[in-house]
């Protein structure tokens, strides 16, 4: 790909997803976007180039946007979260939240849906003790092609060997033909819809949980730093944010501080959240107690 | 280190599995149907077992339901790994004894995960 069409993929990349991609990964631009010139009718990859530096079209663009970001997930994917989710946050949570009984949980990237699917089926195993609560799992993505896939919960027999114990496929999904078709119950329990991380987050409402896995990655500083700007604002004071094992906050935003010895794992930060009235051990709430706890 | 005891009546497959699971640290030794496994055990339980179902003198299934009977027979974690991906052989595997079932082809990923979630290894 020439340097000048490069500049040009990589500024609208920016642009609309925040992505940013760098000069050695220049060969995805070429794999990733000659199936979509195809797709669109333009004989060659420059064709399209040409078009799009003339009068991009918004529904091309969206389509080159989508080709560019990674999908890739699997249930239950590194574990540890889930373990964190199973044992550390949600007995918080009922602890915290009996009287409402109510606990938003978001998934942000959620690709296929693994992930948000991943929970619902721990919270369908532990059904009888949370009798009357009420968990609300929502789950975005940028890309609507593999929200739709997401919708549809069908899996490849290599996907549900990927994280996926056996006891759950056993009990959660439906065998139809060469796939594997998981159940209404758990797939009830997710609400999906398209979201741009670059967006305004206000019409998202507050969340008790926030699962960022694996997308800050592809983001510079200062856009991982508005997007933990944004999430800080939705997470109720006592909430959680999770983030993927090769992401941080560290040196990115001081809304958050890292959980010791739960990784991963991340609440607001106390020394923001909290009264500035020294020596008060009850107005440092959860965030202190949490950290006395460990 | 770990012994995983690879149950294959394919040497490719037996080859394969044997170069994953040194990978991850294991020991491996190999046998061809289960009467050999069950010899195999007899002597010494391994810690692990990937196991083919289909397979000449004595199948999987009837190889796990005897290795369940033996004494400390239920020590070795047991893996399935076959290419019936029914959930009917899934199902009976699991009320054997079996921990976790692979359903072939498999790759590194999978045994990887699969070994993690049973404990075998750590993440």
């Amino acid at each position: 790909m020439k340097v000048a069409d490069f500049e040009l993929y990589k500024s609208l990349l920016y642009d609309k997803s925040g992505l940013v991609i760098t000069p050695d990964k220049s060969y995805l631009l070429d794999s990733r976007l000659t199936p979509i010139a195809k797709k669109w009718n333009y004989p060659t990859l420059d064709m399209m180039t040409l078009q799009l530096r003339a009068i991009p079209d918004p529904k091309l663009v969206k389509d080159i946007v989508e080709a560019m970001t990674t999908n890739e997930t699997s249930f239950f994917r590194d574990t540890k979260p889930f373990t964190l989710f199973q044992e550390t946050i949600l007995p918080h949570m009922l602890q915290t939240r009996a009287a409402k009984k109510t606990v938003r949980i978001w998934c942000a990237a959620c690709s296929s849906g693994q992930e948000p699917y991943s929970l619902s089926m721990i919270l369908k195993d532990m059904e009888a003790k949370l009798k009357g609560w009420r968990f609300e799992i929502i789950a975005t993505d940028l890309s609507e092609d593999i929200l739709a896939q997401a919708r549809k919960a069908t899996y490849s027999q290599f996907e549900v060997q990927r994280g996926l114990p056996i006891q759950y496929l056993m009990k959660y999904f439906t065998q139809v033909g060469e796939t594997w078709q998981l159940k209404e119950d758990i797939k009830s329990m997710v609400k999906f819809s398209t979201f741009n991380l670059l967006d305004d987050m206000s019409r998202m409402g507050q969340f008790d949980i926030i699962f960022c896995r694996n997308v800050l990655i592809y983001f510079d500083e200062k856009t991982k730093g508005g997007i933990l700007g944004k999430m800080e604002k939705l997470l109720d004071k006592d909430g959680f944010l999770l983030l993927g094992g090769a992401e941080t906050v560290l040196g990115i935003t001081d809304k958050f501080v890292p959980m010791p010895d739960k990784r991963g794992l991340y609440i607001k930060n106390p020394a923001l959240t909290t009264p500035t009235t020294p020596a008060s051990s009850t107005t440092g709430g959860f965030a202190s107690g949490l950290f006395k706890r460990t | 280190m770990s012994v995983c005891l690879v149950v294959d009546d394919s040497g490719v497959v037996r080859k394969v599995a044997r170069r994953i699971l040194e990978e991850l640290g294991f020991t491996c030794e190999e046998a061809a149907d289960g009467q050999l496994a069950y010899e195999f055990c007899s002597k010494k339980m391994p810690e692990a077992i990937l196991l083919d179902w289909n397979m000449p003198v004595m199948s999987g299934i009837e190889f796990l339901e005897k290795l369940r009977a033996m004494p400390s027979g239920n020590d070795p974690k047991v893996v399935f790994c076959t290419t019936e991906n029914d959930m009917n052989h899934i199902q009976r595997a699991i009320t054997a004894g079996a921990n976790e079932y692979i359903m072939k082809p498999f790759d590194t990923e999978i045994i990887k995960s699969k070994f993690i979630q049973i404990g075998l290894i750590d993440e």
